[in-house]
């Protein structure tokens, strides 16, 4: 019999369905990966379990019995504990203390010693090496995640669920915990283990459920399957938007990256020698994993991260000298970055401050220093009208917009400033399909236009439907550049998971 | 209740705080044997009616009201300046040297050279924490509270030692020349013009945050510093020229300490006024009004009834938590006279 079993659960939000009668069979005793990109509905899934939301529809089955969760209080008093992907320690505290921090089942007075010697005993066990005396901030970021993982099992819990346990991991970290999992596995723990780096999976998970906009697509033994497999189920067949494809007028390379190397904020390095060109009128797609370097390029070529080796060449030119603001006004290059929100806006800005924040010191928006206000007025009213931003009134602040269209205020702020070279990352993510359709055209536009766009996304039936060429990126660097019609799912999936071309 | 009352309460909030505040200082007041509405009464009445104590209110809103500015300034940027303390006491220090030892000139030139040293003494002094802020990313809380206790030392040092007058019985320097005086604006009482400048910077540095692109790159590092980055402002650019002028303006305010009241360099010579200036500008900071300094010159008039009442009512020694609570209150529902 199945111990956990997740019968036909959905979950809206706000209109959003962010899990549509979604099944899981759990085996005892097994790891099982929940793969999917972001947005698939991995984490919504695994807060339902864990008690942190109540489904609309369907139930939860505990070893046959119906499971009521109100608070992961309860889930913790059936055995189920969750290692979020944001620890949840206090860092000033030793790492007995945040281990018995609110258990309340003890007596009053709090023996910190008998506890040190049992959580000395369990981490010894798994042979997790943490000494419980040591102050949780002097840990590394490897060694708190097992204090994460300490916790739950001081609970008594049995069943972990774990939220992109790696994503915070260095390389070296990563093979000590999948080693640490199995030994959790083999003393009988079940593991839910949500991720979306493929290789992981394929390592120690047992079973694997991917999952795609919020639907499960596919479940299947580890040991079955490959990595190639893996990915294409991730990615899906089915295109969702039919755009229609438009002339292809490409002129002369605008934007060229030779060789970049940058280093990233955990100060490993994620850009690792990667090339690529881009033509006037051409949108070129980069897709890959999430986390393989696709962010760091974007802010590399905008100018907001420094470049630790190589260069890049707009029409021809070196832009090293240049900073984030010589970079749009004098090459005109520009950029949606990949979070709107505490990026690509300032969210108690009002609408209309927010569509010349990256021209306020210019003219029309400001002369002489003094803030045109009447002007950034009727530019708003205007930008608002033409792109077609759901509000109020423009003077409300961007944070109270939906996803598109705060999505919508970005694009219309930058498309606004006639770029030559346009960077987009992640710009279809969490909007719905009428919002991306817009976005996808307003980019087909600009291709039409003559303008060089950079599409950087992990979506990839969006990447496909509107890219003229696709870059995979993998570790950092491109290991494929393809033509729409050779990216199928398969050679997308072995590119993603880093196999070299040749060896396909 | 019904969410428009809610919304009402909500929005007068301040004055509630306040009227509790009197409430609980009236029974205070009761227990120690006097008539609360006399108590109140000589409170209001002696620093807002009475000549001589609004010229006195007047004295002592002058560093405040500066140092309040020096707080609410790179509150903007999103930094916090709790060093008004040690700022006026170097920007006295500046003033009192270029006041002693720069030879005699014009007396209005002089006098406004000695002003701006004691500007660019608080700028200087408030230097050091903000590059350690914007290149070492060292919190700018901690530095600025700790140079407070170097800066008090380096005048007391001063005062005592290089720059002592000779037999002084006290630590402090000999006289500034008379023509450096700042002139009175209420005699015979001490009110002096430091005050008015005080105002005249709040208007300007209001006008300067909300209608300028200068005030717009400052508040937007404030509101979301990557979105800022991404606007192409150098954070930390902006981050040392706010604090640059918060200790500008709080060194202002020390040197109006040695030009318009003292005339001399003392050994701890402020009474806290860098720090009644950091109660005072969060409790007139509020969203809506971008930089609202001009609030910050009746609340602290308010407040400064406070200190009044306490001299002068046989009542209030050894009950300074009462006077503490009610002085905060007053501030608040000035704020809100003025804000309404």
């Amino acid at each position: 019999m199945d111990h956990i079993f997740i019968d036909r659960v959905t979950k809206t939000f706000e209109g959003f369905v962010a899990l549509d009668n979604v099944s899981l069979r759990i085996r005892k005793g097994a790891i099982h990966a929940i793969l999917g990109e972001n947005g698939a509905g991995k984490t919504t899934l695994m807060n339902i379990l864990y008690g942190l939301y109540q489904p609309d529809g369907g139930q939860i089955l505990l070893d046959g019995a119906p499971l009521r969760l109100h608070a992961p209080k309860d889930a913790i008093t059936h055995g189920i504990g969750m290692i979020h992907q944001h620890f949840m320690l206090v860092n000033s505290l030793s790492v007995t203390e945040n281990i018995v921090l609110g258990l309340n089942n003890g007596p009053r007075r709090l023996d910190i010693r008998k506890h040190e010697r049992r959580i000395r005993e369990i981490s010894r066990n798994f042979g997790f090496d943490v000494e419980p005396a040591a102050p949780v901030w002097s840990l590394p970021m490897g060694m708190r995640q097992r204090v994460e993982i300490l916790k739950a099992l001081y609970r008594d819990a049995e069943v972990l669920i774990l939220d992109e346990p790696t994503s915070v991991l260095t390389p070296n970290e990563i093979g000590a915990f999948l080693a640490g999992l199995k030994k959790l596995r083999d003393a009988g723990h079940t593991i839910l283990f949500i991720t979306h780096k493929l290789e992981e999976v394929m390592q120690v998970a047992d079973r694997v459920t991917v999952m795609r906009n919020g639907r499960v697509v596919a479940e299947m033994d580890a040991a079955g399957t490959t990595a190639k497999d893996l990915a294409r189920s991730m990615v899906g067949r089915d295109v969702m938007i039919e755009l229609e494809r438009r002339e292809d007028q490409q002129g002369d390379v605008l934007l060229e990256a030779e060789n970049l190397i940058a280093t990233g904020d955990l100060g490993t390095r994620v850009l690792d020698g990667l090339c690529l060109k881009v033509r006037a009128g051409e949108i070129l797609g980069v897709t890959g994993v999430d986390g393989n370097g696709q962010r760091e390029l974007s802010e590399v070529i905008a100018g907001l991260r420094p470049l630790d080796v190589g260069r890049i060449l707009v029409g021809g030119k070196d832009i090293a000298a240049l900073d984030v603001r010589q970079r749009k006004v004098e090459c005109g290059i520009g950029f949606v970055p990949e979070d709107r929100q505490t990026t690509g806006l300032v969210l108690d800005y009002p609408v209309a401050t927010n569509l010349i924040l990256r021209d306020f010191e210019q003219s029309p928006c400001s002369r002489r220093g003094l803030m045109d206000f009447a002007y950034i007025r009727r530019h708003a009213a205007d930008l608002v009208k033409r792109y077609d931003v759901r509000l109020r009134t423009i003077r409300q602040p961007a944070r109270f917009l939906s996803g598109g269209n705060q999505q919508k205020l970005i694009l219309a702020r930058e498309i606004e400033a006639n770029p030559r070279i346009l960077v987009v990352v992640q710009a279809c993510k969490g909007l719905d399909v009428g919002a991306i359709e817009f976005v996808q055209n307003t980019i087909l536009d600009l291709k039409t236009k003559g303008v060089a766009v950079l599409y950087i996304s992990t979506e990839l039936e969006h990447v496909l439907a509107i890219s003229d060429r696709i870059a995979v990126m993998y570790r950092g660097r491109v290991t494929g550049l393809l033509e729409p019609e050779e990216a199928t799912p398969g050679r997308l999936g072995e590119l993603m998971a880093g196999v070299p071309a040749e060896a396909a | 209740m019904t969410p428009r009352l809610i919304a009402f309460i909500f929005a007068t909030r301040t004055i509630w705080a306040v009227l509790i505040a009197l409430i609980l200082g009236s029974l205070m007041i009761v227990a120690a044997g006097t008539d609360p509405l006399a108590a109140y009464g000589s409170l209001f009445g002696e620093a807002f009616f009475d000549y001589y104590g609004f010229g006195s209110t007047l004295v002592k809103m002058s560093p405040i009201l500066l140092a309040a500015l020096a707080v609410a300034l790179p509150l903007r940027a999103g930094l916090f300046n709790v060093g008004g303390e040690g700022q006026i006491y170097i920007g006295a220090l500046f003033t009192a040297i270029v006041a002693l030892y720069v030879p005699s000139m014009n007396g209005t030139l002089h006098l406004v050279l000695a002003a701006l040293a004691g500007a660019l003494g608080g700028a200087l002094w408030a230097l050091i924490p903000a590059y350690l802020k914007a290149y070492r990313g060292i919190n700018e809380v901690i530095v600025t509270l700790l140079l407070n206790y170097v800066g008090i030392h380096i005048v007391s040092y001063a005062a005592g030692g290089p720059m002592m007058e000779p037999g002084a019985p006290y630590p402090y320097s000999p006289e500034i020349p008379k023509d450096l005086w700042l002139p009175l604006i209420m005699p015979p009482t001490d009110a002096h013009a430091g005050v008015l400048v005080g105002l005249v910077l709040a208007v300007l540095l209001y006008l300067l945050m909300r209608f300028t692109t200068f005030g717009f790159a400052m508040t937007t590092v404030g509101s979301n510093a990557s979105a800022a980055r991404y606007a192409g402002i150098s954070v930390r650019r902006q981050m040392i020229r706010a604090m640059m002028m918060g200790g500008a303006l709080a060194g202002l305010g020390g040197s109006f300490e040695v030009l318009g009241v003292k005339y001399r360099l003392f050994h701890l010579f402020s009474n806290g006024y860098g720090f009644d200036g950091i109660v005072v500008a969060f409790k007139c900071d509020h969203p809506c009004c971008s930089c609202s300094c001009v609030l910050f010159v009746p609340a602290r008039v308010a407040s400064n009834a406070g200190d009044f009442c306490e001299r002068h009512s046989s009542l209030a020694h050894g009950e300074f938590p009462f006077w503490n609570v009610f002085s905060l209150g007053s501030v608040g529902l000035a704020t809100c006279c003025v804000r309404t």
